[in-house]
């Protein structure tokens, strides 16, 4: 595979401007001096190039992606046409111009209150942790407003990673909570735990190990009697989509994350879509702009500090209430159905060769431990060869409370067939460790490049051309 | 590989005490449940910790991991070396790879560590 500055040849050139045009009027301390080292290529050079690059990305699109906490799952084409039809707004217009832009955010705001029982929700976040920082933030706004002084949060050990770092940004210290034998909070250490002092739990629920809190009623009942709250990553809302109401189980914030669960294709950095829903208490601690109904009218009101510019991500929130309004109340409680059901058949095939971390029962997804094989082969070579299977490999390596940990989530959009094609490559890795490891250790071998040197590339970054060639010289 | 002459905490530091100073590091074992070391995080000289406290953090291919003051004290020192080359942990975890150097607060609280011995049993576990 080459790189576009090994096309290049010294003349060549593409695009032709005329380079004095308009420069006059631009401040000379804005003007980027000559820029030493471009590739110098055709326009049809460049075409191909990229072109190709592109045609060798690995997509949900294009096939199983069963990566841990993630939940990538196919999403309709169906709602991206839906979301092309919101495309000529700007968020500035006054309102009574866009109400039919306005009314997308509100029912998107019912229908989030419904799904989940809270009383008031925030689209503002761009993504799940910046929906973590946003509840938590709404948290500590709200405590500061009544004088209180709460500096520690309390993080599970099976929650996601994002999580304790969301508590130290917004000003908190993260006390870790080990899990018990069952994979679950664990009860007696979490009482000894709280106190006066703590100002929330963020659990993921079900957590990284795709085990439903089976304690959360009381979890969330002792914290409130220290006047504590509960928060709840919603990543995994995947699995109880219409289950439960989290509401109903103490919670008092979550954060959705639209681009997992609700019909937006994510992994490449964006965009996303983190909403926050509260409790009525932390209601008016939200961060602006809040949208307000007045004689039918849908108008932004100014609130409590802003988290963003604007109102959120808006084409992704389109395509959340396009999805919604598709399935409806039963379809979505059948999405955490098929999802849960899928993960279960998945983990019952891969139980007869590989070890599943906890014996509990786990709802969407589950985590395989390398006891089975890691005196032959490790997880991130087993991850490796299934490139060469034809997979995206599932999370490694997390959560850390398992050895050698292999985090799979198949989700509802799978068939069948995929997942015993699945189970079946995975099996014959296990195989192939036993008669021929090499194979295994030096995997992949049908992708573009292969085993890439992760250690150099964190130690020693080369990150440019520059930097490449005077590595080379 | 568990020198005799140290003493361990169960998650997996060591310690050497000389006088009231104490240089702190991780094990051979920790070093490679790791894997390739990348970063090492280092405090500030001069940082008070309490024992437990975190001291400072270790980035590898495979994870990020804290590292725990085995005792309370005060940091003396740090491994510069570490920041051109943090491999040098899994090189050699206990000498060239060493982290810290504290000042100690209170001695008692040695007897608190594991033996060589204890440290040993926990990890065949």
């Amino acid at each position: 595979m080459r790189l576009i500055f090994e096309y290049s040849k010294a003349g060549k050139e593409g695009f032709f401007v005329e380079e004095e045009e308009g420069k006059e009027i631009i401040p000379e301390n804005l003007l980027r001096p000559e820029i030493e080292v471009l590739p110098e290529v055709s326009e049809r050079e460049v075409v191909s190039h990229y072109l190709r690059l592109s045609a060798l990305n690995y997509s949900v699109d294009w096939g199983f992606y069963p990566l841990g906490s993630c939940t990538m799952k196919y999403n309709p084409k169906i709602n991206e046409e839906v979301a092309s039809f919101f495309t000529e707004a700007h968020p500035l217009l006054p309102e009574e111009l866009v109400q039919g832009y306005l009314r997308v955010f509100k029912e998107l705001e019912e229908a989030l209150k419904e799904i989940t029982g809270l009383d008031a929700f925030t689209l503002a976040p761009a993504a799940g942790a910046h929906g973590e920082f946003t509840g938590i933030i709404t948290v500590r706004n709200y405590l500061e407003a009544r004088g209180e002084r709460r500096e520690v949060v309390l993080i599970p050990d099976s929650a996601h990673g994002t999580n304790p770092a969301t508590a130290a940004l917004s000003g908190f210290r993260a006390v870790e909570i080990p899990s018990d034998e069952k994979g679950m909070i664990d009860l007696e250490k979490f009482k000894a735990a709280l106190n006066e002092k703590v100002a929330a739990l963020m659990i993921t629920n079900p957590n990284t190990l795709g085990i439903f809190e089976e304690n959360i009623k009381e979890i969330s009942r002792l914290l409130h009697e220290v006047g504590a709250f509960l928060y709840m990553d919603g990543a995994n809302m995947n699995a109880l989509l219409g289950q439960v109401k989290v509401a109903d189980l103490g919670v008092d914030v979550i954060h959705l994350n639209l681009h997992k669960t609700f019909s937006t294709p994510h992994g490449g950095g964006g965009p996303g879509s983190g909403p926050v829903g509260v409790v009525e208490k932390l209601a008016p601690y939200l961060p602006g702009p809040r949208l307000v109904e007045s004689n039918g009218l849908l108008l932004w009101e100014e609130a409590e500090g802003r988290i963003r510019s604007f109102y959120g991500n808006f084409l992704v929130m389109v395509k959340a209430l396009a999805y919604i309004k598709e399935l409806g109340g039963e379809g979505l409680k059948e999405v955490s159905e098929i999802a849960v059901l899928n993960s279960r058949y998945l983990r019952k095939r891969l139980e007869k060769k590989f070890k599943v971390a906890y014996p509990t029962e786990t709802l969407h997804e589950f985590v395989l431990s390398d006891e089975t094989f890691r005196d032959k082969i490790s997880t991130l070579d087993l991850a490796k060869r299934l490139l060469d299977y034809g997979f995206h490999p599932p999370t490694v390596y997390f959560p850390l409370i398992v050895h050698g940990a292999l985090m799979i989530e198949p989700t509802e959009t799978e068939s069948r067939e995929t997942l015993d094609r699945f189970a079946e490559a995975m099996e014959k890795i296990l195989d192939e460790a036993e008669k021929d490891p090499e194979v295994v250790k030096t995997a992949p071998h049908s992708t573009p490049v292969g085993r890439l040197d992760e250690v150099g590339a964190a130690r020693k970054p080369i990150l440019t051309w520059t930097q490449y060639k005077e590595k080379q010289d | 590989m568990i020198p005799d002459e140290l003493y361990y905490t169960e998650s997996h530091e060591w310690i050497r005490v000389e006088g009231d100073k104490a240089t702190v590091g991780i094990t051979d074992f920790a070093q490679r449940e790791l894997q390739d070391i990348v970063y090492v995080e280092l405090p500030e000289v001069g940082k008070k910790v309490k024992k437990g406290d975190v001291l400072c953090s270790i980035d590898s291919v495979k994870s990020s991991a804290e590292v725990y003051a085995p005792i309370s004290g005060k940091v003396l020192q740090v491994n510069e070396a570490l920041n051109e080359q943090p491999e040098l942990v899994n090189k050699d975890s206990y000498g060239e790879g060493w982290l810290v150097v504290l000042k100690l607060e209170d001695p008692g609280e040695i007897s608190s560590l594991l033996s060589a011995s204890k440290y040993r049993e926990l990890v065949e576990e």
